[in-house]
C-alpha cells in the first residue's frame, strides 16, 4: 500500500512538472467550453446536460493522451528495469500508476467546477444531476484510464499506445449508436458493453449498481490486462 | 550468499544463458566477464529478479527468486546497464523517490542522501534534471540509487562505462570499499577493470561458464610465458642477438621496429626469472641500454583463449 502511494505520487508529480498537464487541461477546457457554451445560451436552460453528453467522446481522446506515457515511456528509456528491481510488485506499479491517472482526471474535472458555479448564478441549477454527472465522469474517467494504461503497457511507442487506447475508448463510446448493426438476439448484450448509456444513467442522477458495476469491471479488466502484459515481458 | 544452479534463459529458440551454476560468498567482489552478447546482463537480470529464468534456480540468502522475489529485491541494490533513470526528474527528487520506495523514513532518507551525495560527489548536480546529465554523472546517480538503503548485495552492470579515467578510479575505490563488508557482483568487458576491482572472476562465453577462479589464479594460468623488453641506443643487432641467446630460458627473440633504436622482445618461460642474467650480459658489453622491463601480466591471453573459437 505504501509503495502504491509512492508510485502514484511520483507519477502525479511527473504530470505537473512537465507541460503535459497544463496543455491537456487547457485543451480540455477549450473543447468543452466551446461546445458547451456555443449552444448554452440558445437553449437557455440552467443545466449541464450538454456538457456531460460531450464527455465520453472527449475523454476518448484526452484520457489516452494522458495515460499513454505511463508505461511506454518507461519501456522506451529503460527505467522499467530500474522500477521492477525496486522492492515493488506488479500490482503496486499498476495500481500506483492507475491512481495517478485517475487523480489527474479528477484534476481535469475539477477545473470545470467554474461552469456549475457560473450557471447557478444565471438560473436555478438542480445540483443533483450535476453531482451525479461528476461522479459518473469520474467513473468513466477511471474506466478509460484503465484502458489507456493497458494500451500503454503493450508498447514502448507512445503514439501507438495513444491510438490503441483511443480506439478502445471510442469503440465503447460509440457502441450504443451502432446497435442497429447487430442482430436482434444479441443487441441487449452488446448494448450492455456501451459506455455511454451507463454514463448517461449516472449523469441523470440515477445511481444504479449495474452502472457502477459496469465501470468497475472495465477498470478491473484493464488493470488485469496490464498485469498480463507485464508478466509477458519477462 | 548467492547460489545459482543450472540457470538457463531462452529468448524464443535462442539460448542466452545455458545451465550455469556458481556460488558467491559474502564479502566477495565477483566480476562477470565475457565478450558482448555472452549473457552477462541476462544473468544479472535474472539474479535481480527482472527476468524470470527459463529453468534452474537462484537462492539468495535462502530466499528463492521464484517465491520470494520481493524479499530478494529488498536485499539487492541494482544498477542496470547505462543507468536508465527517470530523465525528467531532478536528481534530488529522484533520490528521494528511491529512498521512499526503499522504505527509509523521512529523517533516515535525508541523512542517507547526504552521505551518498558525498560518496558519489553529486553536490553540484542535485538540482539538475537527469536528462541534462552526462553519461558519467548519470552513472554516479545510478550508483547512489543502487546503494540507497545500504543493500547487502550490490549488482552493477558495467558500472564504469562512459566514465572518464578519474571517475573510473573513484568508482573502483567506492566498489572496493563496499566490497569489504558487502557482496558485489559486477559485469564488465574491460579486463583491466576486472583485474583491478574483483577478487574473483567468472568468465562466460555464449551463455556458458568457461572459467571461474580467483583473479590471481587466473592470472597465473594466463602466464606460462612472459615477455621482457630491452632496447638499446647504440648496438649491433647480430651481436646482441648472439649474446643474449646464450641466456638459458628464452623461447624466442623478436626485433621490434622503432626508428633508430634497437628494441628486442624476449619471450621467456615463466619458470625461469632470467632478468639478472640478461642484465649481466648487457653489463659485460658496451651497449647503451635505454629500456629494460617485464611486460605486466594480463588476463588478455586467457580471456582471448577462452572466448574465441578455435
Amino acid at each position: 500500500m505504501v509503495q502504491i502511494i509512492h508510485i502514484a505520487k511520483k507519477e502525479l508529480k511527473d504530470y505537473f512538472i512537465s507541460p503535459i498537464a497544463y496543455i491537456v487541461i487547457a485543451l480540455f477546457l477549450l473543447l468543452t467550453g466551446w461546445f458547451f457554451f456555443a449552444t448554452f445560451f440558445l437553449v437557455g436552460q440552467a443545466n449541464m446536460r450538454t456538457f456531460f453528453a460531450l464527455l465520453p467522446a472527449i475523454f476518448s481522446f484526452v484520457i489516452p493522451a494522458v495515460t499513454m506515457r505511463l508505461f511506454s515511456e518507461e519501456l522506451n528509456i529503460g527505467s522499467y528495469e530500474t522500477l521492477l528491481t525496486l522492492p515493488v510488485t506488479f500490482n503496486d506499479i499498476i495500481i500506483g500508476k492507475f491512481l495517478a491517472g485517475v487523480l489527474f482526471v479528477a484534476a481535469i474535472l475539477f477545473s470545470t467546477f467554474s461552469y456549475p458555479i457560473i450557471i447557478a448564478t444565471l438560473g436555478d441549477l438542480d445540483w443533483g444531476p450535476v453531482i451525479g454527472g461528476y461522479l459518473g465522469a469520474l467513473l468513466l474517467g477511471g474506466a478509460f484510464t484503465a484502458i489507456g494504461l493497458f494500451a500503454s503497457s503493450l508498447t514502448r511507442n507512445q503514439i501507438i499506445a495513444f491510438i490503441v487506447g483511443t480506439l478502445i475508448c471510442l469503440a465503447l463510446t460509440l457502441l450504443n449508436t451502432m446497435l442497429f448493426l447487430f442482430p436482434d438476439g444479441i443487441v441487449k448484450a452488446i448494448a450492455y458493453f456501451g459506455a455511454t448509456t451507463h454514463f448517461e444513467n449516472i449523469a441523470k442522477g440515477i445511481l444504479d449498481s449495474r452502472d457502477i458495476l459496469y465501470f468497475c469491471s472495465i477498470m478491473v479488466v484493464g488493470l488485469f490486462g496490464a498485469n498480463l502484459a507485464m508478466q509477458e515481458k519477462n | 550468499m548467492i547460489h545459482v544452479e543450472n540457470l538457463s534463459k531462452y529468448y524464443g529458440d535462442f539460448c542466452a544463458v545455458d545451465q550455469i551454476s556458481f556460488d558467491i560468498e559474502r564479502g566477495e567482489i565477483v566480476g562477470l566477464l565475457g565478450p558482448n552478447g555472452a549473457g552477462k546482463t541476462t544473468t544479472l537480470r535474472m539474479i535481480t529478479g527482472y527476468f524470470k529464468p527459463t529453468s534452474g534456480s537462484i537462492l539468495i540468502k535462502d530466499h528463492s527468486i521464484k517465491d520470494e522475489a520481493l524479499q530478494i529485491k529488498r536485499l539487492i541494490g541494482y544498477l542496470p546497464e547505462s543507468a536508465p533513470l527517470y530523465h525528467n526528474m531532478l536528481v534530488y527528487d529522484y533520490l528521494q523517490f528511491i529512498a521512499g520506495i526503499r522504505g527509509l523514513g523521512q529523517e533516515k532518507s535525508r541523512s542517507r542522501i547526504r552521505e551518498l551525495v558525498d560518496l558519489c560527489s553529486l553536490d553540484q548536480i542535485m538540482h539538475k534534471t537527469i536528462s541534462q546529465l552526462s553519461k558519467g554523472l548519470k552513472q554516479r546517480v545510478g550508483l547512489a540509487h543502487a546503494m540507497m538503503d545500504d543493500p547487502e548485495i550490490l549488482v552493477l552492470d558495467e558500472p564504469t562505462s562512459g566514465l572518464d579515467p578519474n571517475q573510473i578510479v573513484e568508482i573502483r575505490d567506492i566498489i572496493k570499499e563496499i566490497g569489504k563488508e558487502k557482496t558485489v557482483v559486477l559485469s564488465t568487458h574491460i579486463l583491466s577493470e576486472a583485474e583491478a576491482t574483483c577478487n574473483r572472476l567468472v568468465i562466460i562465453n555464449k551463455g556458458k561458464i568457461v572459467a571461474d577462479d580467483t583473479t590471481r589464479a587466473l592470472k597465473q594460468r594466463a602466464n606460462e610465458e612472459y615477455t621482457l623488453h630491452v632496447s638499446f641506443n647504440k648496438a649491433d643487432l647480430a651481436e646482441v642477438e648472439r649474446e643474449i641467446a646464450l641466456v638459458n630460458g628464452i623461447k624466442n627473440i623478436r626485433q621490434i621496429e622503432t626508428g633508430g633504436m634497437l628494441h628486442l622482445k624476449l619471450t621467456c618461460f615463466s619458470d625461469h626469472d632470467i632478468r639478472s642474467e640478461v642484465y649481466a650480459t648487457i653489463k659485460r658489453s658496451d651497449w647503451e641500454l635505454t629500456e629494460f622491463y617485464r611486460e605486466t601480466e594480463s588476463l588478455e591471453n586467457i580471456f582471448r583463449e577462452l572466448t574465441t573459437e578455435v
